[in-house]
């Protein structure tokens, strides 16, 4: 444990008359000494199977072998989504998201790190304008996060501890909200129509009453629904004194109503779509945003980063708004927790609104519903199959029913797997009121014909059967 | 020192000051940044307008006030504000204690950005990930062999959601064994991390915070009044934020066992640990290593990140779900813990801050990781020896050595000068140095704490030393310098104070500023700027 090893490009102070040189200073004989605080009967001494050491190219052909295993839904046709999506990502988003001031910077102060306070304060206010809201928070870990942080927000606003979600929302943002609920809030589901997909409002009116602290929805859907009923149901919770919280996805609302006009109190949702790679779920980043009253802002827990004058004239400043509500500065007294969770996809996010401007976001969107309704048509005519499983709109998601086919799911996806597709995501396991159904996302990475291509091969597989 | 010109002794530093507007103000309407994919013709027609398929009422009835931006602005737009950002890679990066700001090699950062990962969606079948599964089973052994502990979840997506899921699992635990309901107090130090406390809170737990005694470690007697049949558990950060080792963790694990707790450990300093001591041996049943810290994953600008969760047998089936296993030659994610409490995040993590942790520890293997440990103490050592002559600081709890970090404090020096730990880090960014104060409370008055890692040389260090010995020196002479400071960095000092917390003064998006202040109010140009270059 005494001798340095070899020299490493990563430790720069292991040649031994720098290290003894350091020793002196200090005024010890060795690095042991160091340790003397660890008692004996804590020490590890035991053996170390761990690989390497390697140098860096040896290290690029390991690792890159290993991921050479993988087969990634870039390289095959896919169709899997369900929280995580793929979309076209502009080149200058990668290129601001891998400038290494942004990778590496964490915790600097406003006045050395202004261009990182300066983009996320950018990046709130884009979205505040894609929203309609004064409010935005620096992002959470993800949608799932930011919806459970949103309904707590709601608890806190109100002093109500029950809050009220579609009975069918996706798998694990229900785990997820469910977890962040327990113990104090209690979570009470509404059912969702069977037939038309949005939210049963004789449902929820019968289990909505003054003891709501929020009542949630998602537009679209998990199965990529729109709701039509967004207004009446806002207006339903707030003749309880309930908030309304809508999740949303951003990428949709070039087209679509931002929620608060159509009575949202608290709006969240994912920024994934936004420009960000979906890292196998690792670009995931969740939203927060609320109008700007003192009774909202106080509640959150993130960091909301903020303009001001500086001591010199003509200058931007930023900082911490009302840094005292923090759990880093009132640890148990804060609003829930606040730490590290997904600044650099919120740098990213910014730079995507900034591309695409009014005019793209409402492109992107017209491509993505031209194309789901697309793929429905040309899926409509195959025997056996229901397409769309639900009546109304569909937002870049929707489900595909194959119960009168008397295939399974598992079974059309492996015969697509055969064909070099990914199919869509199984339903059967998480919702078994469903039967054999898979969720479908087409976006604007699907060309006609892959689209075409994949009718061909499920019309394939049903006739070959 | 030939970290510097010869003869100086502290950097003539100058930060990049680009002057830029906000990006909203860049706007000129029938600019634009980037061209979407259309659907094709047929698609169109087909399909039909975008309006017949959307319901009427939900259609958005004003285009969003984004900006127009050709694609060269856009990019230099944020290009400068990165180079008004100081970021770990520009920066003798050793001011910010307890987070473990070494060096996130590059190779790491090249190999995450494979199309094998970039664009892996997460529900894809596991036979098509088993790259990234053998690769997530590889670091989960190594970390395992680094704990102690038995099994491993990477879900978690920071220090902080690790803390959360183990408070999941510490009610999660008493319910299951009966005894939610008078588990009620978790127990946790002054110097351990903010989070800890927050965590446990959310859980519903009431927080008991042991004080630190003389030598700076909670005390094993303070500890036994208040372990009771109500503990549900022990949470502790080893060494604390203070740098200091508790040699006693064994017992104090020991007292909440016997008391019928659970202990969950905060490895988020375990940087001057690896191969050294280990959570087993301590006593606990979980702990985390932050993957963007200790395993030099970067950090983001503050994420995505990663805490790895590890726990003892007993507390196996408690993980969120799903975890890695191999059978055979084939690796699959298993959803079947018996007591899992679900999940914390969505899908399996952060998978690119796998990828950095396991290409890190390959390059440093066994003994490297033991090399990390032991330099990255050196270092802090070194650091302190030289800092404790520097007239105005003092290094609380000094009759014991410290380990990775130390927090010391700036008190004598405001005494003496009016100079306090805040102003003497606006003033390290006139040399192009990150300084921090600490985590609230102050318990140690006017702290900062410093966390040098292994990754910067003996001149690195006596750079950032000469810097702070410059300030203390500065402060007596000149106390004004310091208190008008920064003046070479990208901005001045802001007035935050008027602005943050006035609820009818701050502005949290651009929209708010010009609704609250039509007319700027003194920030920026009293005239908004021309578009343009």
């Amino acid at each position: 444990m005494l001798e340095p090893a070899s020299g490493h490009p990563y430790i720069p102070s292991t040649e031994p008359n720098v290290r003894r040189e350091l020793l002196q200073a200090i005024g010890v004989a060795s690095v042991e000494e160091l340790f003397a605080t660890i008692p004996q009967h804590l020490r590890f001494t035991g053996p170390l199977d761990i690989p390497g050491p390697l140098d860096e190219f040896s290290l690029r052909q390991a690792v890159t072998r290993l991921l050479d295993r993988n087969r990634s839904a870039g390289e095959q046709l896919s169709f899997l989504g369900g929280g995580c999506w793929p979309h076209f990502v502009p080149a200058v988003c990668d290129e601001v998201a891998q400038r290494a001031e942004f990778v590496t910077a964490y915790a600097g102060e406003p006045y050395e790190d202004h261009g990182r306070f300066q983009a996320l304060f950018e990046y709130q206010s884009l979205m505040g304008e894609l929203l309609e809201m004064d409010v935005v928070n620096v992002p959470t870990f993800d949608w799932a996060q930011a919806a459970a942080t949103a309904l707590r927000m709601a608890c806190r606003i109100t002093g109500r501890r029950r809050v009220l979600v579609p009975d069918w929302i996706q798998p694990d943002r229900a785990s997820v909200i469910r977890n962040y609920m327990d113990p104090d809030v209690e979570v009470a589901v509404v059912r969702v129509d069977r037939r038309t997909g949005q939210l049963d409002q004789a449902d929820l009116a019968a289990r909505l009453s003054d003891a709501a602290a929020a009542v949630y929805i998602e537009v679209p859907s998990h199965f990529g629904v729109v709701e039509e009923n967004a207004a009446p149901i806002a207006e339903l919770a707030h003749r309880h004194g309930a908030l309304f919280v809508v999740g949303v996805d951003p990428i949709s609302l070039g087209l679509l109503a931002p929620p608060v006009r159509y009575g949202a109190d608290i709006v969240c949702g994912e920024l994934q779509p936004l420009g960000i790679h979906m890292y196998g779920g690792g670009g995931l980043a969740g939203f927060i945003a609320t109008p700007d009253e003192q009774r909202f802002v106080m509640q959150y827990p993130s960091r909301l980063f903020g303009i001001a004058p500086t001591s010199q004239a003509g200058e931007y400043g930023f900082g911490d708004v009302a840094y005292e509500r923090t759990s880093f500065a009132q640890r148990e007294n804060g609003r829930e927790s606040v730490g590290t969770q997904t600044a650099l996809w919120g740098i990213v996010a910014g730079v995507y609104l900034a591309l695409m401007g009014p005019k793209g976001l409402r492109e992107v969107g017209t491509t993505i519903v031209q194309k789901g309704a697309y793929l429905r048509q040309r899926l409509a005519p195959i025997p056996g199959l229901r397409v769309p499983r639900f009546l109304g709109s569909h937002f870049k998601e929707f489900v595909l029913d194959f119960n009168g086919t008397g295939r399974s799911v598992a079974d059309i996806n492996a015969y697509l797997a055969r064909h070099g597709v990914f199919g869509g995501q199984d339903l059967s396991a998480d919702f078994p009121e469903l039967g054999q159904a898979a969720l479908y996302c087409v976006t604007e990475v699907h060309a006609q014909q892959d689209l075409d291509r994949l009718a061909d091969l499920i019309g394939a597989a049903l006739g070959a059967d | 020192m030939p970290n510097l010109k010869p003869g100086r002794r502290v950097r003539q530093f100058h930060q990049a000051r680009w002057d830029e507007p906000v990006v909203l103000e860049l706007s000129r309407p029938g600019e634009r940044g980037v061209l979407v994919p259309a659907a094709e013709p047929d698609v169109a027609a087909g399909a039909g307008p975008v309006e017949s398929l959307l319901p009427a009422a939900m259609l958005r009835s004003a285009a969003p006030e984004l900006p127009e931006i050709s694609q060269p602005r856009v990019l230099r737009h944020y290009l400068r504000l990165s180079q008004e950002t100081l970021g770990a890679d520009l920066n003798v990066e050793i001011g910010q204690g307890t987070c473990t700001m070494k060096y996130s090699p590059k190779v790491n950062q090249f190999l995450i950005r494979s199309q094998k990962l970039m664009d892996l969606h997460p529900s894809q079948p596991a036979e098509s990930m088993q790259g990234l599964l053998e690769l997530t089973h590889r670091l989960v052994q190594v970390l395992r062999q680094l704990s102690g502990m038995d099994e491993f979840s990477l879900q978690p997506g920071s220090g902080t959601q690790a803390l959360y899921a183990m408070a999941s699992i510490v009610r999660l635990y008493h319910r299951v064994h009966g005894e939610e309901a008078e588990r009620t107090d978790v127990i946790t130090t002054a110097f351990s991390h903010p989070s800890e406390s927050a965590t446990a809170a959310v859980k519903g737990f009431r927080v008991i915070t042991l004080t630190p005694g003389a030598n700076g470690l909670p005390s094993l007697d303070e500890l036994r009044r208040v372990a009771s049949a109500h503990t549900a558990a022990l949470v502790v950060a080893n060494p604390e934020d203070t740098g200091l080792f508790n040699p006693e963790i064994a017992e104090m694990t020991a007292i909440v066992h016997k008391a019928g707790g659970l202990c969950y450990y905060d490895q988020a300093n375990a940087n001057g640990l690896l191969g050294i001591t280990r959570a087993r041996e301590a006593g606990f049943d979980m702990c985390f290593f932050n993957l963007h810290k200790t395993f030099a994953a970067p950090h983001g600008s503050g994420g995505p990140a990663a805490g790895a969760l590890g726990v003892t047998e007993r507390l196996a089936a408690y993980l969120p779900v799903p975890v890695v296993r191999r059978e055979g030659a084939t690796y699959l994610l298993d959803y079947g813990l018996r007591h899992t409490i679900g999940k914390v995040r969505s899908f399996q993590g952060v998978p690119q801050a796998f990828v950095h942790a396991l290409a890190w520890v390959m390059s440093l293997g066994a003994e490297g990781l033991r090399e990390v440990a032991r330099t990255a103490v050196l270092n802090s050592n070194y650091v302190a020896s030289r800092v404790a002559h520097i007239p105005g600081l003092t290094v609380p709890f000094d009759d014991t050595r410290r380990l990775e970090q130390v927090r010391y404090s700036w008190q004598d020096l405001l005494a003496e000068t009016g100079v306090g730990s805040e102003d003497i880090g606006r003033r390290m960014a006139d040399f192009g140095l990150h300084y921090w104060t600490s985590h609230h409370p102050f318990v140690v008055p006017e702290p900062c704490t410093l966390e040098p890692t292994e990754s910067y040389s003996k001149d690195d260090l006596d750079e950032y030393i000469a810097a702070l010995e410059f300030i203390a020196e500065e402060a007596g002479r000149d106390p004004d310098a310091v208190l008008g400071a920064p003046r070479r960095s990208v901005v001045h000092r802001s007035h935050a104070d008027e602005w943050f917390e006035q609820p009818d003064r701050w502005a949290i998006t651009w929209r708010a500023f010009k609704r609250k202040h039509p007319s700027r109010d003194g920030v920026g140009p009293q005239s908004p700027p021309a578009p343009g270059p």
